[in-house]
Formats: C-alpha cells, structure tokens, sequence
C-alpha cells in the first residue's frame, strides 16, 4: 500500500492537485465505449447501403434510427477527439504554445461537431 | 528543521531525465503504444475534417456532394480510406486493448507481448475484410 499523502479531507474527495480527480480519465473510457457501439454500427450500415451518391445518403440519414445515431455518434466522436488531442499537446506542447493548442483543439472538436449536427438534422427535418 | 537542498537554474537544467524513446528496445508493445497516439491523433484531426465535410456536403446539396463523392472514389479517396479505416480498426483495437488492461489484466510480459501482437493482426484482417468487401462486391 502507498502511504497516504495529504490532508484526511483531501484523500476523501480524491481530486488530487488538478481538482478534477479522474473525471477526465474516467470520460475518455466512457466515450471510447460509446465510440466503439455507435462506429460499428456505422460501418456496417454505411458498407450495407447499395450505393453512396446524393439521393442514397439523404434517404438514409432522413431516417430518425439513423439521424439520432449519428447526432450521438457525432457528440461521442468530437468529444472524445477533444479529450486524446488534450493529452497530447499536455505531453508535448508547453507554455503559452500549450493553450493555444488546446484552445484550438477545443474550437475544432466544438465546430466540427456542431457543423455535423446540424447537417444531420438539415438533412432530417428535410430542408 | 529539515532544510531542502538549493535548486539553483543550473542544477535544475542538469537534472536526471527519465530514460526517452531512444534508450529503451524497440518492442511490439511499444508499437503499439505510439500507433495508438499516431493513429488517435490521425483520426481526430483527418477523420474529423472528412467526416464533417462528407455531412455538410449532403446537407448543401448535390453540387457539393459530387465534389465530396469525385475526391472520395477517386485513387486518393481510396489511399486516404484504406489508411483511415485501418487507422480506426487499428485504435479500436489497441482501445479495447487499454480497457482490458485498466481492469488490470494483461499485463504479465507474454500476455502484453500477444494482446499487441494481436492488436495489428485484427486491424490489418479488418480492413482487407472490409475493402474486399467494398471493391469486390
């Protein structure tokens, strides 16, 4: 066992010096399972449909057992995008450089998932 | 009282690092390891790119998808999507790899070497599977 280290309040709550405990650890695994559910099940239905051209895509995303997936997927995917990008520039990247770039992963995982949603739902409330 | 030795600037830059890349052996484990950032970060920033343009794209209509459509079949749609699709396979697989092991299983040295091993084999078959499958069908 490893001696207990600081204050008894402290190792109760258990969040440690970045006051977050293992939240973000602990998000990464959940979204990796969701990840894991929801591109499966995208790329079996994608390599199922007969064809991939215009007309073919929007009657499969107008569907709500394919629209509402793939709002879920989209949040999965960007989120937990958001959260591998931000261990690598913490491992790499230093300083004023570091909040750069993790703002910048930030502002790309928030547009792309946003653009996607609503392309999603364009498509499905038939614009 | 116990007085904590003097960091001066110099001594702190002359500070013993932790052994990097270049020190240990090149194993299967650590392969694994750094394909799984390599294609983690290749996914995130690609497969995020494409994955929204290919929606917007069939949301602005069919003008826009014919441009999305014409890279994507064409020979460097095909390069980019073999190469992201073993990309995903690749860190599914190493991912589950990790979820196992943060259970706490797998870590006895045979076990980590064959459950790595086993990581390049799955995406590997997985992605001729799933191309035979696309371009033969």
């Amino acid at each position: 066992m490893a001696v207990p280290r600081g204050t008894a309040i402290g190792r109760v709550r258990g969040l440690g010096s970045a006051k977050e405990g293992a939240h973000h650890w602990w998000v990464q695994r959940l979204s990796a399972v969701s990840n894991l559910l929801l591109l499966t099940w995208f790329v079996v239905s994608l390599v199922s449909l007969p064809k991939i051209d215009h007309f073919t895509m929007l009657e499969w995303l107008r569907q709500p057992w394919v629209a509402v997936p793939m709002v879920l997927l989209s949040i999965s995917v960007f989120y937990h995008l958001r959260l591998g990008l931000q261990v690598v520039i913490e491992d790499y990247i230093d300083g004023g450089a570091r909040i750069a770039a993790l703002l910048m992963a930030s502002a790309f995982a928030i547009v792309g998932g946003a653009l996607s949603i609503f392309s999603i739902l364009t498509i499905a409330f038939g614009a | 009282m116990a007085t904590r030795p003097q960091v001066t600037p110099d001594a702190q830059a002359q500070r013993p690092l932790s052994p990097h890349l270049s020190i240990w052996r090149w194993r299967v484990h650590t392969v694994t390891s750094i394909m799984h950032r390599a294609t983690g970060d290749g996914l995130a920033i690609v497969g995020g790119i494409l994955f929204t343009w290919w929606l917007v794209a069939a949301a602005a209509g069919p003008e826009a998808y014919a441009v999305f459509l014409g890279i994507a079949t064409g020979p460097i749609g095909l390069i980019v999507g073999i190469g992201m699709t073993w990309g995903l396979f690749q860190h599914a697989a190493s991912g589950v790899r990790h979820l196992a092991m943060d259970t706490g299983a797998g870590f006895e040295l045979d076990t980590s070497k064959t459950t790595a091993t086993m990581t390049f084999v799955v995406s590997t078959l997985l992605t001729i599977a799933l191309w035979a499958f696309i371009l033969l069908r």
